[in-house]
């Protein structure tokens, strides 16, 4: 700033020896009947200027600028509670979902559960009912064998009869051979 | 050729006076009248429309009002806020003055001493009451430079009152000669294009058009400087320092 005002100086020099013979006349900024009109015009203009630019030009200006930042305000601050928003349903949403998945495999544990009841429950059946079938079948095998060792006495008491014949030749008592065979049979279990 | 100075001289367009004194209407006072009209305009008619999204003259306008509101927010602070319509009255008043100025056969009245003196005085009284205002007998400790020995304090503080004392000159005296200069210096060029004739004629003309253009630039600088300057000084009578 300052050499830059130097440098209007030496300018000035050099223009007022270029004017030379002008200068005789003295320059007109330092003729002093020219203050007078020159202040009071220079008062009139500026007052008017101040009161124009501070009652009406300013505050038209600094409204607009105003409302330009309130408007962007406002938007940021719509654009937070938009965000906050979305933020929100996201939240919701994965709360519904989670739920949705729990509910669903609290609803296929207990089918599973139910069919592995029911699965267990057919196995017990069957398991008694065929329980109660071998029970039948040994039974009927008991009875059968009892039997077949009931014929088997008189049969062996026959046997035993006809061998004693043959070999003795002489007839057998049938309660002695009965008795023989019974004997044999309590030895032999 | 033609005499450099005559650009400056006062021509009245119609007398008026006042008793012994002197209000004539000049040619001063039509550029001054004519800066205050085109200021208005400018500004008013380029916000008529008072869009959200500016258009040329609305960003042009809204960038004159945030440079200066930025001016005084950086250099005063927000006390400063109460000063700004005056602040940009100033560089307008300044600015638009100076620019016309430039136009050929304007009138500058900035290169006008006494004008320029009479807005650094307004400024300079202004502000020493701004300062008593806020501050009152504390604001003469301004005068008074920290961390010194009190005995230095008869050298120091006469100079101190005398550095304040000298700003309005200072102030009025920069603007004031670099327009006359300005002003000066294209009027010698140009007034040697025609009598150097068609072969060496050329080299003022193109001085005449670089000066041109650096006088834009001095319009817009002093304009600057005398309004930074007073926001400065209005800053050291806000917060003293």
């Amino acid at each position: 700033m300052r050499t830059l005002s130097r440098g209007s100086l030496i300018g000035l020099t050099l223009a007022v020896t270029a004017a030379g013979p002008a200068l005789a006349a003295g320059l007109p900024q330092l003729d002093p009947n020219t203050f007078s009109p020159q202040l009071v015009w220079l008062a009139i203009a500026f007052v008017a200027l101040y009161l124009i630019m501070a009652k009406v030009a300013l505050p038209k200006v600094g409204e607009v600028l105003d409302e330009r930042q309130r408007r962007i305000e406002d938007s940021l601050e719509r654009a937070t509670e938009l965000e906050a928003e979305a933020r929100a349903v996201a939240e919701a949403y994965e709360a519904s979902l989670a739920e949705a998945r729990s509910r669903a495999q609290d609803a296929i544990k207990a089918v599973r559960d139910a069919a592995a009841g029911e699965a267990a429950q057919r196995q017990a059946d069957l398991g008694e009912k065929l329980a109660a079938d071998v029970q039948a079948a040994e039974s009927r095998i008991a009875g059968q064998r009892d039997e077949a060792f009931a014929g088997l006495r008189d049969m062996a008491v026959e046997v035993a009869r006809e061998a004693a014949a043959k070999l003795v030749g002489q007839e057998a008592d049938a309660a002695a051979a009965g008795r023989a065979v019974d004997a044999v049979l309590e030895e032999r279990g | 050729m033609a005499n450099p100075l005559a650009q400056f001289e006062i021509k009245p367009i119609a007398e008026i006076q006042i008793g012994d004194f002197d209000a004539s209407f000049t040619n001063s006072s039509a550029f001054m009248v004519l800066t205050v009209a085109a200021v208005t305009l400018f500004l008013v008619l380029s916000m008529r429309r008072r869009a959200i999204v500016p258009g040329r003259w609305q960003s042009m306008a809204e960038l004159s009002y945030e440079f200066v509101a930025n001016m005084v927010r950086d250099n005063v602070g927000n006390e400063g806020r109460r000063y700004f319509p005056f602040i940009f009255s100033l560089f307008m008043f300044i600015l638009f003055g100076n620019l016309i100025g430039l136009i050929p056969y304007a009138f500058t009245f900035t290169s006008h001493i006494i004008v320029t003196f009479a807005m650094a005085i307004v400024v300079f009284l202004g502000v020493t009451v701004i300062g008593f205002l806020r501050h009152g007998v504390h604001f003469l400790g301004f005068f008074v430079p920290k961390g010194v020995h009190p005995v230095m304090w008869i050298l120091l503080i006469p100079i101190e009152v005398l550095s304040y004392l000298s700003r309005p000159v200072s102030l009025s005296i920069r603007l004031f000669a670099n327009m006359m200069a300005g002003h000066t210096m294209l009027k010698v060029f140009a007034g040697f294009i025609i009598p150097l004739g068609i072969l060496g004629g050329w080299a003022p003309l193109a001085m005449a058009v670089a000066l041109s253009g650096f006088e834009f630039l001095v319009a817009f600088l002093q304009a600057y400087v005398f309004t930074v300057l007073a926001c400065l000084y209005l800053n050291d009578a806000v917060h003293l320092h």
